[in-house]
């Protein structure tokens, strides 16, 4: 069965007509052309797909595009602003926190995503007062971007990139 | 000795020129390459381990609206070469693995491709099956030769008599799992044919050998087959040989005529169709005197093959010239076995066999009260062991010295279970890195003066996280005598000049040594002032002197590991490396790519392993959930860093390659700080929990 879904995605209204079986990944990568966002297991297991689905990062191989009608998505394309990078990107070129870079976009659009979950005080596994405002220490870097799996091994400087931001 | 190339942008450490596009995901990999109207290929494998197809019913699958076609057995077009009976997909009706393509449905979308491919209806006749690898089967055999060329077996002196002789001696036996490569980015090729002309867009760690070997499969002049592949997401390994996903997609695309056929491996699929680094089995003897030196290194290994094509892991080529001892040996041994086909694997022979080999040599400095530094440095031997040649260059001493001093190794109590910080026993170990400086040869480079009066240099090479993009250029920039943003390099393509594949860590070894000659040539031709449009192609240099000398790179790794008293767990706190690799490129992308080793070795101490079952014959972990590989909060600090090293005999930038070592003794250096956190050695990886429980 098939289905019309219109998505903001990088600030562009874009339409497209979805079989409901269609992740919001294939319908942004085979549907829309937007391969800035990338599959690495198709079962939300390493973090390559991850966007930012109005504001907050999720993995798109995990949802249905037809559920998501009228959607803001952003992607690592679509991060920067004025024509420069988003400051994690920048500082993940800076810190060289990549290698094969398939990864990266899904680094990027966590890494962003999480710094906003951590300024709005939300606690993770390893935040031991969960009510007060989050410290960034690397320990909570880690623990915040673990769902975001790096074969190449980049995660000191992936931490690095994102403490520069941070801080 | 070379003539070295003076540094002036070697050395530097520019970031990656690619870094933009690669941090907002406009590098285009091979999926991401923009085709008209593509088809999607959904591959169908088969559900047992050996048999053979009886039949193939599609019609199901044809009936279904958006299908194109479904290759079988019977229809599929027939292949000019089955020699690689890993690529003859669909030639023959026999199932030789589980897993094995035994159906391909092409369709109009992905989600039409994979529901008809769970309806092509697949008979087999099933026939009994054999993966068990065990150290006690009767049908072991010793290959030819083992990967990479080396010996099967070497043998000097006796080692029985100087084991019986020896006041202290280690007999054990070490395993290593079965480990998947995993890049990232899933084995992905793209195929169109215009006019009996194939274009691949693939990952691939090489274009050019990826294109000979489609060309021969496919029986096709290698001129009429392109492969396009700027950006690679990983391959370690996995992507440096062809495997079936380039055959069959060019298959697929061959039944749809004028339609481009995109294939992406699932997760699933890659445990069974793209190689995987096999489990092995190591007995290790060393016997030594009283003062630590080593007077027997005996290394006796079992691996797995696959029945239908053999790979032989070189897994116990580093003892035969790490360590000074007058007898010694080494034997590899295969079980041919109804399993998927093992292939390279991050720094394959040198990874598990330092693994055994490094753990024993703790074992031994333990057991004969020299500290494990000490005792490694003791044995350093003058020349290469077995072939007596000279070392081109050799400071694995210096490594351990400013590793030792820069771990503060010297503070440590030897005695294990000796510091505890809260409910965590705390350890340190150490062990040895080695990777051979590996050239191939049969690159090619052009240098062209452009119309901006900058170079375009072009070579057919590959980058695949390793920095290529940036550090071939950096090397063209010197050998031209020009700034970096002065070269325009071109890579990861079969229109640009035929480059080697990116293995054996000799990327920038063969790549670079090509350009060398390519721009140096042009230099001597056109001189200091060329002319726009001027050009040059070269070829790789033969080696003047590549027998004379023993090439390897060096490395110490030191790991600091805590264990759980009550539960187990292991977590590592500290990693340092101090390598030998020459003179490093791009301290930048050098420093990342040593991490990124380590950081893969960490994660086959802590928690990698493939588990078979045997009764079915397939991995059944086989994705990110159930495979782990370190994530973020797995990884501690991990220092890498070299010592200055100068050797002018390996190559003209002086390089010895460093994608490999990183990865070579990490396990050992991990498991021996556990055994001095615990006193428990564990000998079978990985270092999972119930190992400490006692």
């Amino acid at each position: 069965m098939d289905g019309d879904v219109e998505l903001d995605v990088d600030g562009r209204s874009r339409t497209l007509r979805v079989d409901s079986r269609t992740t919001l990944l294939d319908a942004l990568r085979e549907g829309l052309g937007v391969t800035s966002v990338k599959k690495g297991c198709d079962h939300g297991q390493c973090g390559s797909c991850t966007v930012l689905l109005g504001g907050r990062r999720v993995v798109t191989c995990l949802t249905f595009a037809i559920a998501h009608d009228g959607a803001t998505v952003t992607t690592a394309e679509g991060l920067g602003a004025g024509g420069r990078p988003h400051p994690v990107q920048e500082a993940f070129v800076e810190r060289d926190a990549f290698q094969c870079g398939f990864c990266t976009p899904g680094q990027v659009c966590s890494a962003v995503g999480m710094l906003a979950e951590a300024r709005d005080g939300r606690p993770s596994a390893v935040t031991d007062d969960l009510t007060g405002p989050v410290e960034l220490s690397d320990d909570e870097v880690r623990e915040r971007m673990s769902g975001n799996l790096c074969r190449c091994g980049a995660y000191g400087n992936i931490v690095d990139a994102i403490q520069d931001v941070a801080r | 000795m070379t003539d070295l190339l003076r540094p002036h942008v070697l050395g530097a450490s520019p970031a990656r020129v690619e870094g933009a596009a690669k941090v907002t995901g406009t590098a285009l990999y091979a999926g991401d390459q923009r085709v008209t109207d593509p088809a999607y290929l959904h591959l169908v494998q088969a559900e047992v381990a050996r048999g053979r197809v009886t039949s193939v019913d599609a019609e199901a699958a044809l009936a279904l609206d958006g299908v194109l076609a479904v290759l079988t057995p019977d229809n599929a077009p027939r292949l000019a070469s089955t020699d690689d009976a890993e690529l003859a997909v669909l030639q023959s009706h026999d199932v030789d693995f589980r897993g094995q393509v035994v159906a391909a449905v092409v369709a109009r979308t992905p989600e039409i491709a994979r529901q008809a491919g769970a309806l092509v209806d697949v008979r087999i006749d099933e026939a009994p099956h054999d993966v068990h690898l065990g150290a006690d089967r009767d049908d072991l055999y010793a290959p030819e030769e083992v990967n990479a060329g080396a010996e099967t077996d070497t043998s000097q002196g006796d080692v029985d008599a100087a084991m019986a002789e020896a006041p202290f001696t280690v007999d054990h036996t070490y395993t290593t799992a079965w480990y998947n490569n995993n890049p990232m980015e899933p084995h992905t090729t793209t195929a169109l044919w215009s006019d009996g002309d194939l274009v691949l867009h693939d990952s691939t760690q090489g274009v050019h050998p990826t294109r000979d070997t489609a060309a021969e499969v496919l029986g096709l002049d290698p001129e009429r087959v392109r492969v396009v592949s700027p950006h690679v997401g990983g391959g370690f390994g996995s992507k440096g040989t062809a495997h079936v996903n380039v055959i069959i997609t060019a298959l697929a695309a061959k039944a749809v005529p004028g339609t481009p056929v995109k294939l992406a491996l699932t997760r699933q699929q890659m445990f069974s169709l793209v190689g995987y680094r096999t489990p092995t089995i190591q007995r290790v003897r060393l016997g030594c005197d009283e003062g630590g030196w080593l007077r027997a290194v005996a290394v006796d290994v079992v691996e797995q093959t696959s029945r239908i094509k053999e790979y032989a892991e070189q897994t116990a080529v580093p003892s035969r010239m790490m360590y000074a001892a007058p007898h010694r040996s080494t034997t590899h041994r295969l079980a041919a076995l109804d399993v998927p086909v093992p292939s390279w694997m991050r720094a394959p022979g040198e990874c598990p066999g330092m693994f055994a080999l490094e753990s024993a040599v703790d074992e031994l400095a333990i057991a004969c009260g020299v500290d494990p530094v000490e005792f490694r440095v003791r044995n350093e031997p003058e020349v290469e062991p077995e072939s007596g040649k000279p070392f081109s260059s050799r400071n694995l001493v210096a490594c351990l010295r400013e590793g030792a001093r820069r771990f503060g190794w010297d503070d440590r109590d030897p005695a294990p279970r000796s510091r505890r910080e809260s409910d965590w026993l705390v350890g340190t170990g150490v062990a040895s890195s080695t990777y051979p400086v590996n050239k191939m040869p049969g690159s090619a480079a052009t240098v062209r003066r452009t119309v901006d009066g900058r170079f375009r240099v072009e070579i057919g090479a590959a980058d695949i996280g390793t920095g290529t993009w940036t550090s071939l250029a950096q090397v063209a920039a010197d050998a031209l005598g020009v700034e970096f943003a002065d070269v325009e390099l071109r890579i990861g393509d079969t229109d640009l000049p035929k480059a080697t594949v990116a293995g054996g860590s000799s990327g920038i070894t063969s790549w670079g040594s090509t350009v060398v000659a390519a721009a140096r040539e042009f230099r001597a031709k056109f001189g200091d002032d060329p002319d726009e449009g001027d050009e040059l192609t070269a070829t790789m240099p033969e080696d003047d002197a590549s027998d004379e000398y023993a090439k390897h790179a060096f490395g110490a790794q030191f790991a600091e590991v805590r264990v759980h008293v009550d539960t187990g767990e292991v977590r590592v706190s500290r990693l340092l490396g101090v390598f030998a690799v020459g003179r490093v490129v791009n301290p930048r992308l050098a420093r990342s790519q040593l991490v990124g080793g380590m950081t893969m070795g960490l994660s086959m101490a802590l928690h990698e392993r493939s588990v078979l079952d045997e009764r079915f014959g397939h991995v059944v972990n086989h994705d990110f959930a159930e495979y782990h590989i370190a994530a973020n909060a797995d990884v501690p600090r991990v220092e890498a860093l070299w010592i200055d090293e100068h050797d002018p005999h390996v190559n003209p930038m002086g390089t010895k390659g460093i994608g490999e070592i990183g990865i070579v003794g990490t396990a050992a250096a991990i498991a021996n700080a556990a055994h001095h956190a615990t006193g428990v050695r564990v000998r079978d990886l990985p270092l999972t929990l119930d190992h400490f429980l006692s």
